[in-house]
């Protein structure tokens, strides 16, 4: 008999050794259906597009096409959502994702950032002389990530959601292809991002060794019934975890890629970053340390005041002295991590509630944000200095506007989204007692309230008639100087603009329903 | 020592043992061999062939995307021999999982093909 039939013969007898079939997971297929409506639209989408024999119609068939599948996976929610108001969470596929009200929120919130980014895209494509479906292909791709970062219930398939979002972002950072500052975005965002993937990986061993899981579920079954005494391995682990989730959504003093970042990618893809990559983060962040690790709060709850602190107070004193309004508002976003971390410090219902109402408030005031910020970019994506906001009211009223009560609306002002969603940390932070959190967070909005008002007070009483070729969409004014050229823009954006303007005032003015979502999404 | 860190021990002899058996060789032949170098004997070896411009000269794209292609390949060929291995132990769902795998990949062929990666221009 030769060696190899011999190797073969073992194989065999082990196998019958080992029962002639492994237990295999019993798949809940609608608990998981967002993600794999995601996934699927993405591959389907992918093909037809690259089938296509004239390209003539492809962006704008691709544009419905991941419009319609963000909507399919937006509608799965609602059977899950009614399953999770009955039942705790389900536990899925051997306990590695929690499909939970908390899963669903952040479905929700991808699903929506993916739809309203989509709408912006379609014409900045057609505006940037980009064709290709692949923007929209990664885009629900970077979706399903997030709704698999969200529902993860084991850090290694939380780790898997995090590269699927961050891979397809690093790639969606450079989809200009014909801007420099868009390539070296990408490239930034690759390799702090891979570094800050592998600082995460290394604290997810270090909590492995400490705890003897990578379920969260298991780990804090463990940390509840055994008291660590020598815990520098479990430190060492979280730790590192919060290093690299704190990266992910741009927590000081891990923010340094951020404005290059913001800066350089296309403006709808920073607008969809900053939404939907950010609310991922969080949701991992929150999960891991309200649930796994919600024994060790004493220990990371210092951690956290100080990133916290750090973000608002950075964020906002560097978003000053900016003269780009991509950069301004990437500090602005350091700055608002700064103040979601308070709900996490806080570690009670109220704050996670209001760390969640900021999440999605703050998703839609940014997708908005972006949206105005492509339009007034102009062709080639370039016209982002302050000078360029001069006079924007007159070019264009209802950009003017919209841009007015999302700045508005991040500054914190009442009857705005804004408001809301600081009032519900800081409130939050009270309840903790951690009054002095509460009080900087108060403090940062005040300067906070500087930088956005300087906008607003360029659009409304700035001239523009310095450097008017600068500005494309100008450009036709340049005969007469009379009449100012108005802005026009795609149907789309301006569809897009409108919903966010409304849902901003809808819930600065009639926030239960928000709030009730989100108190609702908890992690029980 | 504990021993989880005793275990860590066959690793360092392991490394000693590669350094000592390499430098002693090698430094073994540094003492027999014949040294007699010539300018031929010192150009750089490039598969016999006559080596041309500098070490950081600029290679094409295209071999880029095969080699994309080819890790591609070559990793989908890692996950499937011990699936291969295992195929009765794991069954139809095995089936119908790596069925899922490979058709994904072969959607990225497809991709490629269509944007003329496998034509040589």
């Amino acid at each position: 008999m030769s060696l190899l039939a011999q190797a073969a013969d073992g194989a065999a007898d082990t196998s019958s050794a080992l029962a002639t079939k492994l237990a295999t997971p019993k798949v809940d297929w609608i608990a998981i259906s967002p993600a794999v409506v995601l996934i699927a639209g993405a591959l389907v989408l992918i093909v037809i597009a690259s089938l296509a024999k004239h390209t003539k119609w492809v962006r704008g068939f691709s544009t419905w096409f991941t419009v319609g599948t963000a909507l399919t996976a937006g509608a799965f929610t609602f059977p899950l959502w009614d399953r999770v108001n009955h039942a705790r969470a389900t536990s899925v596929l051997v306990d590695a994702l929690h499909v939970d009200g908390f899963s669903v929120f952040f479905t929700v919130v991808a699903v929506g950032a993916v739809i309203m980014a989509t709408l912006v895209l379609d014409g900045y494509l057609l505006r940037e002389g980009l064709e290709g479906p692949e923007v929209f292909v990664l885009m629900l791709l970077s979706a399903s990530g997030g709704v698999v970062m969200a529902s993860a219930n084991d850090l290694i398939v939380l780790f898997l959601g995090l590269e699927i979002l961050s891979i397809s972002l690093y790639v969606l950072a450079g989809s200009h292809l014909r801007r420099a500052e868009s390539q070296e975005a990408a490239l930034k965002y690759f390799v702090l991002g891979g570094f800050s993937s592998a600082v995460f990986l290394y604290g997810i061993a270090l909590t492995y060794g400490a705890t003897g899981s990578t379920n969260l579920t298991e780990i804090a079954k463990y940390l509840t019934n055994n008291i660590v005494f020598s815990n520098g391995l479990l430190l060492a682990g979280l730790s590192l975890m919060l290093v690299g989730l704190g990266f992910k959504v741009a927590a000081v003093p891990f923010h340094m890629w951020t404005p290059d970042v913001y800066q350089g990618s296309p403006s709808p893809v920073t607008g969809f970053m900053a939404a939907a990559a950010k609310a991922a983060g969080f949701s991992a962040l929150l999960r891991v340390m309200l649930t796994g690790l919600a024994t060790q709060r004493l220990d990371w709850q210092p951690i956290v005041w100080v990133l916290s602190v750090a973000s608002m107070l950075l964020g906002a004193v560097l978003a000053v002295v900016q003269t780009d309004v991509k950069r301004m508002l990437a500090y602005s976003s350091i700055s608002h991590a700064g103040f979601i971390l308070i709900g996490l410090q806080a570690a009670n219902a109220a704050g996670l509630s209001g760390a969640l109402v900021y999440l999605f408030a703050y998703a839609v005031i940014v997708l908005g944000t972006f949206a105005v910020i492509t339009v007034v970019g102009g062709r080639g994506d370039a016209a982002h200095s302050l000078d360029d906001y001069n006079g924007l009211a007159r070019r264009s009223p209802f950009l003017a506007v919209s841009l007015t009560v999302f700045l508005l609306a991040q500054a914190g002002i009442p009857a705005t989204s804004g408001f809301i969603s600081k009032f519900g940390v800081i409130r939050a932070a009270a309840d903790a007692h951690s009054y002095a959190i509460a009080i900087i967070a108060m403090l940062v909005s005040v300067i906070g309230a500087f930088f956005y008002l300087r906008v607003i007070l360029r659009m409304w009483a700035g001239s523009d008639d310095h450097d008017e070729s600068s500005t494309a969409n100008t450009a036709d004014a340049a005969d007469t100087a009379d009449v100012v050229a108005q802005i026009r823009m795609p149907i789309a954006t301006q569809l897009t603009i409108a919903f966010a303007f409304a849902l901003t005032i809808a819930i600065g003015i009639a926030p239960q329903m928000l709030i009730d979502f989100a108190d609702r999404a908890l992690l029980r | 020592m504990s021993d989880y860190l005793r275990s860590y021990l066959t690793v360092i002899f392991l490394a000693g043992a590669a350094f000592v058996l390499v430098g002693g060789t090698l430094s073994l032949s540094r003492l027999v061999r014949p040294k007699n170098p010539s300018a031929s004997k010192l150009v750089a070896y490039e598969s016999g062939v006559d080596p041309v411009g500098a070490g950081w000269s600029q290679s094409q794209i295209r071999y880029y995307l095969y080699a994309l292609l080819f890790v591609m390949f070559d990793v989908e060929a890692v996950f499937l021999f011990p699936w291969a291995l295992r195929l009765e132990l794991f069954g139809v769902f095995g089936l119908i999982e790596m069925g899922i795998f490979v058709f994904i990949l072969l959607l990225g062929l497809v991709y490629a093909w269509r944007k003329g990666v496998l034509r040589w221009v």
